[in-house]
């Protein structure tokens, strides 16, 4: 193995530019005459346009243009879409509100953009937005999830005046989707000898994915060519090539290159189409001159797609024995006011087939009920739908846990999966895993046994202790296109694409249609070329990001760098070897067979004789000693649909002192254990493990979307209010440890490992805070004020 | 406008700026130096973080005009003839980093703190004085590592 290569903790190659201020981010993009765009967003979160008079802002200074959703439309620019079609359980497909870049006619949501004001500055920009007077007439709105099928309820869409006729009668005003998974009958059977039921309600709250760089565009045209090239902060250029121009039709595919610079963090918000994308290019084109936008923080916290926002009921079936018979899911999801791109997938196909877990339940039903409410769109945030459900099902089995009197690693362990592969009764089937392996060991580090010494300890100080575990399973990498992805309704191919070029000199080029924007892309791939032909990472270089030198792509996100970019990557080495060996072998006239990579060098097997990859190379290209049958060139191209989906799991413990005078909860132990098969850089992957579980005690401890009830106003838009964790936030101890069971479904054994601590850390950490504080009456966030709360319900109960 | 003249990075400069120009967007407009990030827009972030006059201040609080006179320091300053600061190179050993955008700002609060608090610094201290300082990345655990680890360096 080379020293640089696969297993080996490489720092990071790209980390010179971040620590010296050199990174390049979209915002950093300044194109000579360049104009800058603000946007006229809604202050009304359901609201009817009736009038916008533009005279004054038309003649502010230095204002260009101020662009239209009509002046769009009659461009023949469309609407955004949603990517991935749900259908309901009567059959009927979704029901999909039109979503224009710029509204028209009507505001659903506050923050909706307007009109886009163009101006020779930001400020100037600025300036005139103030000028401009739009006329509303508010409607009521509805923000609240548990609100949207009220029958009072306000419609956020009108799909009666579509014509639209519904085979079983009306379905409530702000229903997008009722979709069912797994067999109803076969869980009602299991219910029906069940010994004991378990049942539990909980709330999955809203959060923001706030990547610290807010989206930004630079967008322009050049007349002559007629082509667009647009800068842009996306995790997946070449999806939103597509969407861009094969569905909203802004510009031709072939003549518009799509450049995602540096990416300042994404967590799923910016996977995404958004209108600012659009109105930028049509206004490039427009005013003839590069167009840019940079979202402030208030405008991120109105405009990036939400996450999570569910409420759920879910029921657990037990025999006698305590083994798990059937689980029945009840959730209503909220979209907001429009689908954003993959908005239908992630209560769906990312939520229901995760609820089997690592446990073997004979029979699953889930009912997922989608809505509309006047809210921003939701979509995927780290996890997307895999933490709803893990938090679902990890709260089930602790809560049953208590209230059957038993152990709950014992019975987790009871229940777990223990032959691969395994088909769950919720379509996923599970390649491999050691559940067993993975308790055990988690329970060893965090010294499982020895808690009630500490609980007593914490008692003495008044404070009462707590130790919660949950055991999750992720899904990455949706695949393969056509028995996942085609047939549950997915509008495009889940593969990735990658090209290995070896230069003439015989440095590497890696050209890759995954998206890095923090998770050390250009290191982990160096290293597996590294790793390939044993020469050091420094003379490789990883590109991605730019729709004209990496020839197509998938991004990245949903954790499928790991399972399916490195595939790509590896499969056009697999080709690329090939044809170095060819060579090598004609060269030095041995057999293709015998040639072996030895530390940098092709050489003939058990011999002395031997070429380095830069002497092949040049033999490639110079073509000087080449027979006929052989191609000039040494780069190759690869696809690669995997066969699978992958599937991490791990078993996390998290220890709780809570104090009963404040309800402050500060989290002394975390201890997590990860199975993400073969690990590339432990380094880098020990860091997702870090930011995950960071963003789960987050959305635990602190984070929450509150919009006002009454006036629709989004309440959390700042981070004032929002409540990010921060340093201080950090477990006092925190430990991490691997365990690996290769994935068969991929040829370096990977897994993926973005976002596991998000997913695993909510329902440790709640477990652990019920536990202290006795009561399982609890919903996220846990703030100081509910922990208080529950508290006192529990004191009024034990003095009653 | 008003015209604002300070020493940034060892240079004195002069720059015609609008009165309400903050001082993060003249030196990221006007002096190309887009090292400071913009992070929030209510001073919570601490990805726009600079030096001025020593000091560690958020540059979006600040209008340039205040800086008139002073000397500022940005993330470009600290590597000197091509050589990593101390805590540009702990920051790269301990995996400090995932996204960049945040670690601008970590590096100069960090160079900060070690200003103010000195060169051993236990966690608790490092965990709390970064309370100003937000990243969804790295979860900190590695932030606080690398800045233990350069504050000894420096």
């Amino acid at each position: 193995m080379a020293k640089d290569g696969i297993g080996a903790s490489v720092l990071r190659k790209e980390d010179r530019r971040f620590t010296t201020g050199q990174g390049t981010y979209t915002d950093d993009v300044n194109r000579p005459g360049q104009l800058h765009a603000v946007f006229v967003r809604s202050p009304h979160a359901h609201a009817t346009i009736k009038s916008v008079d533009l005279t004054a802002a038309r003649a502010m200074p230095g204002v260009v243009a101020i662009h239209t959703g009509e002046e769009l439309a009659e461009g023949g620019i469309n609407n955004l879409i949603c990517g991935w079609g749900i259908t309901s359980k009567d059959g009927t497909p979704m029901k999909m509100g039109p979503y224009p870049p710029l509204a028209i006619g009507k505001v659903r949501f506050v923050g909706q953009p307007v009109l886009a004001v163009v101006a020779e500055s930001r400020g100037q920009a600025e300036d005139a937005a103030h000028a401009v007077e739009v006329d509303y007439d508010i409607l009521p709105s509805v923000t609240r999830l548990a609100d949207a099928l009220n029958p009072d309820a306000p419609a956020v869409h009108h799909f009666e005046a579509d014509g639209a006729v519904w085979e079983h009668g009306q379905p409530p005003k702000n229903l997008i989707f009722d979709w069912e998974l797994g067999d109803a009958k076969a869980t009602d059977q299991a219910f029906a000898k069940a010994k004991h039921v378990v049942k539990i309600d909980v709330v999955n709250n809203r959060t923001v994915p706030s990547a610290m760089e807010a989206r930004a565009v630079v967008a322009e045209y050049a007349s002559a060519g007629e082509h667009f090239t647009l800068w842009n902060t996306t995790q997946n250029p070449h999806l939103l090539r597509v969407v861009l121009s094969a569905f909203i039709n802004v510009a031709p595919e072939h003549k518009l290159r799509i450049i995602a610079p540096d990416v300042g963090g994404g967590f799923g918000s910016k996977i995404f189409t958004y209108s600012e994308e659009v109105v930028c290019l049509w206004s490039a084109k427009a005013t003839g001159r590069p167009v840019k936008w940079a979202s402030s923080r208030s405008e991120a916290f109105l405009t990036d797609a939400h996450g999570r926002d569910h409420i759920t009921t879910a029921e657990m079936a037990f025999d006698e024995n305590h083994k798990m018979l059937g689980l029945k899911v009840d959730t209503i999801a909220n979209l907001g006011a429009y689908m954003s791109l993959f908005a239908s997938l992630i209560p769906t196909y990312l939520y229901g087939p995760l609820l089997s877990g690592q446990y073997a339940i004979p029979a699953i039903h889930c009912n997922v009920r989608a809505v509309y409410t006047n809210t921003v769109p939701v979509d995927a945030v780290r996890g997307a739908g895999r933490p709803e459900a893990t938090y679902v099902l990890e709260r089930l089995i602790e809560t049953a846990a208590r209230e059957l009197g038993v152990d709950r690693a014992e019975l987790r362990r009871k229940n777990f999966v223990r032959t691969f592969p395994y088909q769950t009764p919720v379509l996923w089937q599970y390649d491999s895993g050691d559940y067993d392996g993975l308790l055990d060991s988690v329970l060893a580090k965090a010294d499982w046994n020895g808690f009630p010494a500490r609980k007593a300890e914490s008692a003495k100080r008044g404070k009462l202790r707590g130790i919660g575990l949950s055991c999750y399973i992720e899904a990455c990498g949706v695949a393969p296109s056509s028995a996942v992805g085609g047939a549950l309704g997915c509008g495009v191919g889940m593969w990735e694409m990658a090209e290995i070029k070896v230069n003439p000199v015989g440095t590497v080029e890696v050209f890759v249609g995954t998206l890095g924007h923090g998770q050390g892309h250009e290191t982990t791939y160096a290293q597996i070329a590294a790793d390939r032909f044993g020469i050091p990472i420094d003379s490789i270089s990883v590109i991605e990001g730019d729709t004209d030198k990496v020839q197509q792509g998938m991004g990245s996100y949903g954790s499928r760098t790991a399972g399916n970019g490195t595939s790509a990557v590896s499969k056009a080495l697999d080709k690329v070897e090939a044809k170095a060996k060819k060579i090598a072998a004609h060269l030095l006239e041995a057999s293709e067979d015998d040639i072996k990579i030895e530390d940098g060098n092709f050489v003939i097997a058990g011999t002395d004789k031997k070429l380095t990859l830069t002497e092949v190379a040049l033999a490639a290209y110079a073509f000087h000693k080449l027979p006929t049958d052989i191609e000039p060139g040494l780069d190759e191209k690869a696809y690669f649909d995997p066969v699978n989906l992958t599937y991490p799991a791990g078993a996390f413990v998290c220890e709780v002192e809570v104090d009963p005078a404040t309800g402050t909860t500060e989290i002394v132990n975390f201890t997590a254990v990860d199975d993400f098969g073969n690990v590339i850089n432990p380094m880098i992957v020990e860091g997702q493990v870090h930011g995950g579980v960071i963003h789960g005690i987050g959305q635990a401890l602190l984070e929450e979307v509150v919009y006002d009830p009454d006036s629709g106003q989004l309440m959390t838009g700042s981070y004032n209010d929002y409540c990010m964790p921060r340093a201080d936030n950090l477990p006092t101890n925190f430990e991490l440890a691997f365990q690996v069971t290769p994935s068969p479904s991929n040829p370096l054994g990977v897994k993926g490992c973005g976002e596991a601590g998000a997913i695993g850390a909510p329902p440790a950490i709640i477990n652990a805070i019920t536990d202290a504080i006795g009561t399982n009456d609890l919903q996220m966030p846990a703030t100081a004020e509910k922990v208080w709360r529950a508290l006192q319900g529990v004191s009024a109960k034990n003095a009653a | 406008m008003t015209t604002v003249a300070m020493t940034v990075n060892g240079k004195a400069v002069s720059v015609d700026s609008e009165d309400r120009a903050l001082l993060v967007e003249v030196l990221r407009e006007k002096l190309n130096l887009t090292g400071t990030h913009v992070g929030c827009d209510t001073s919570q972030c601490g990805a726009c973080v600079v030096l001025v006059d020593g000091v560690a201040v958020k540059s979006c609080t600040m209008l340039a005009a205040q800086a008139d006179g002073s000397t500022v320091e940005t993330i470009e300053s600290l590597a000197k003839n091509g050589e990593l600061h101390p805590m540009q190179v702990a920051f790269n050993e301990n995996h400090g980093l995932q996204c960049g955008f945040c670690t601008p700002g970590m590096i100069m609060t960090a160079v900060d703190m070690v200003r103010r608090r000195g060169k051993t610094l236990d966690d608790t201290t490092i965990r709390h004085e970064l309370e100003g300082n937000i990243c969804r990345c790295t979860g900190y655990v590695n932030i606080v590592k690398a800045i233990k680890a350069g504050a000894a360096r420096m």
